[in-house]
C-alpha cells in the first residue's frame, strides 16, 4: 500500500465565511491571541452590477516544494512523508525565514518565540479523527483524505469538479484545492 | 476590479508582512562590511612591506572580528526564540542561505584572528601578552601557539581571509535573494551587488582609519572601481526587474515611481554612490587631501541600501 498523500479540499460553491473552521482551529490547538492558523478571504471581482464573489477557507498550503522547508536553516521547518509540513519548536530560532519564504502568509510568530502554522490537526489524524476545521465546517466545504487512495472523499472531488490552487504561477504544488 | 478582504489580524503579516525590521539591515551593513575588511586588508597588507606598515595598519585586521560581534548582536536580536540561538550549529541546511551563513560566521573568526596575529610586530604582541586579562582568561599559550603558525602561515590565512570575505559579501545578498516569493529580492544580481557595496563600505571605513597617506590612493582606486561597479549592478537589477513578469514589474515600479523612489535614489544612488564617486575623482584629480565625507556617505548609503531592499520587499 502506497504511502498516504494527505490534501484539503474547499468548495468555494458552499461556504459562506462562517469563520467556524477559524475559531475551532484557534480553540483545538491553544493559538495565542494574534495566532490564526487559517483565516477567511473574501474576493470580490468584476464591476458593478456584475459582480462575483468567493469566499476561501485558507491555510498553509503544506506545498510539495516548500519554501519554507529550503529557508529553514536548522530544520525546525520539514516536509512528512504524507506530506503534511510541521515545525518543531524545539529547533526554531525564530529567524522568520520561512515566514519570508511563504507566499500565502501561513505562519506567524507566537508569543513564546517559534513560528507556528497550520499541522492539519496532525495530532487528530494519528487518533483517526478529521482536522478540527474539517469537523466543524457546518456546510460540508472542508474535505480532507487521502489523495493516493482513489475511493477518498477528497480524491473523488478532485477527479468530478473544477478546482485551483492559490498561486500557481509560484510552482510550489499546494496541497489544498478550491472547488470553483 | 478585484478586491480582497482578509479577516486574520495577525500584526507581522497583515496589513502588510513586517517579518525583519531594522537588526536585518544593520546586520547585512555590518556583514558586508566585514567581507569588504576581509577582502582589502590581505590585499593592502600584500602591498605594503612590513617596515612600511603603521601602529594602526597592524592592528586593522582584528577591526573584521569585532564589527562582525555587533553584526551577530543585532541578529540575535532579531531572533524571536533567543535560547535557541545555538540551533544553528546543530545544523546544517544546504539548501539554507542562513544554514550557509551561520557557518561562514564560525568560520569567519579564527581565519580573521589568525590574519591579526600574523600581521601584529613583536612589540605589538609583547604588549598584548603583557595584559593581565589575558593571562587571566588561560588563553596566552594558546594564542602564542596560534601566532607561531598564523606566522608560518600567512599567505595562505590571507587567501583564506578574502575567499571567506567573498562568500560572506555574497552570502549577504543571496540571503534575500533566495527567497524568490518575494519579487524585490527575487534576482541573482542581488548576491553581486551586495559583494561589491561590501568592498565599496569596507575601503570607505579604511579610508578613515588612520593607515597613512600612502594607503589611501589604492583604496580610492579600489573604492572607485566598485562604486561604478555598483552602480552598473543596480542598473541591471532594476532593468531586470523591469523586463520581468507582473509581480517583478510591480517590484521596479517602488523603485521607479512608487514608495521607495525618493529614498533610493536621493539616499543610495546619490548621496550614497554619485556624490561620493564624485568627490574621490576630484580629490584624485587635483590631488587634494581626502576629506571624510566621501567615505562617510558611502557607509550611510551602503546602510540605506540594505534597508531598503530589506523593507521594500516586505511590500
Amino acid at each position: 500500500m502506497s504511502r498516504p498523500r494527505y490534501v484539503m479540499t474547499v468548495d468555494t460553491k458552499t461556504c459562506v465565511g462562517c469563520n467556524a473552521c477559524v475559531l475551532a482551529c484557534k480553540s483545538e490547538n491553544g493559538l495565542p491571541e494574534q495566532g490564526y492558523r487559517d483565516w477567511i478571504v473574501t474576493e470580490t471581482t468584476g464591476a458593478f452590477p456584475n459582480l462575483f464573489q468567493e469566499i476561501r477557507s485558507e491555510r498553509c498550503n503544506h506545498c510539495d516544494r516548500s519554501p519554507c522547508v529550503s529557508a529553514c536553516p536548522t530544520g525546525a521547518s520539514y516536509r512528512q512523508e504524507d506530506g503534511i509540513v510541521l515545525v518543531d519548536p524545539a529547533k526554531c530560532t525564530g529567524c522568520k525565514a520561512c515566514i519570508a519564504a511563504c507566499p500565502y502568509g501561513a505562519r506567524y510568530v507566537h508569543p513564546r518565540g517559534f513560528v507556528d502554522k497550520c499541522t492539519f490537526c496532525v495530532h487528530r489524524l494519528t487518533a483517526g479523527k478529521q482536522p478540527a476545521c474539517v469537523d466543524i465546517c457546518p456546510t460540508d466545504s472542508l474535505t480532507f483524505g487521502d489523495l493516493n487512495d482513489p475511493r477518498s472523499a477528497v480524491s473523488r472531488l478532485l477527479k468530478s469538479r473544477r478546482h485551483k490552487t492559490l498561486l500557481p504561477e509560484e510552482g510550489l504544488l499546494p496541497h489544498v484545492f478550491f472547488l470553483i | 476590479m478585484t478586491e480582497i478582504e482578509i479577516n486574520r489580524a495577525s500584526q507581522l503579516i497583515d496589513p502588510q508582512l513586517h517579518i525583519w525590521g531594522i537588526e536585518v539591515p544593520i546586520y547585512l551593513f555590518l556583514g558586508g562590511l566585514t567581507a569588504g575588511l576581509m577582502i582589502l586588508t590581505p590585499l593592502l597588507l600584500g602591498r605594503t612591506p612590513p617596515a612600511q606598515r603603521t601602529k594602526w595598519m597592524r592592528w586593522l585586521p582584528l577591526v573584521a572580528p569585532l564589527i562582525l560581534s555587533f553584526g551577530m548582536l543585532a541578529l540575535l536580536i532579531d531572533l524571536s526564540y533567543k535560547l535557541h540561538a545555538l540551533r544553528f550549529y546543530a545544523a546544517f541546511r544546504p539548501a539554507s542561505p542562513m544554514s550557509w551563513g551561520a557557518w561562514i560566521l564560525i568560520a569567519i573568526y579564527p581565519a580573521t584572528l589568525l590574519l591579526g596575529l600574523a600581521t601584529l610586530d613583536d612589540n605589538d604582541w609583547r604588549w598584548v601578552s603583557g595584559r593581565n586579562w589575558i593571562k587571566k582568561i588561560g588563553v596566552l599559550t594558546l594564542a602564542e601557539a596560534a601566532r607561531r603558525f598564523a606566522l608560518n602561515h600567512t599567505g595562505r590565512i590571507r587567501i583564506v581571509n578574502i575567499v571567506l570575505g567573498i562568500g560572506l559579501g555574497g552570502y549577504t545578498g543571496l540571503l534575500l535573494s533566495t527567497l524568490g516569493v518575494r519579487h524585490v529580492w527575487s534576482s541573482a544580481v542581488l548576491g553581486p551587488l551586495f559583494l561589491v557595496s561590501g568592498i565599496s563600505t569596507g575601503a570607505a571605513l579604511m579610508m578613515l582609519w588612520p593607515l597613512g597617506e600612502k594607503s589611501h590612493p589604492w583604496l580610492r582606486k579600489v573604492d572607485i572601481a566598485a562604486i561604478v561597479t555598483e552602480l552598473a549592478l543596480l542598473a541591471l537589477y532594476l532593468v531586470g526587474l523591469s523586463s520581468g513578469n507582473t509581480a517583478a514589474n510591480a517590484a521596479a515600479q517602488l523603485f521607479l515611481g512608487g514608495p521607495y523612489t525618493a529614498t533610493f535614489w536621493s539616499l543610495v544612488v546619490f548621496a550614497g554612490l554619485l556624490i561620493p564617486l564624485f568627490i574621490e575623482l576630484f580629490e584624485a584629480r587635483k590631488r587634494i587631501r581626502p576629506t571624510v565625507w566621501a567615505p562617510v556617505l558611502l557607509l550611510l548609503g551602503g546602510f540605506c541600501l540594505r534597508l531598503i531592499l530589506v523593507s521594500a520587499g516586505q511590500v
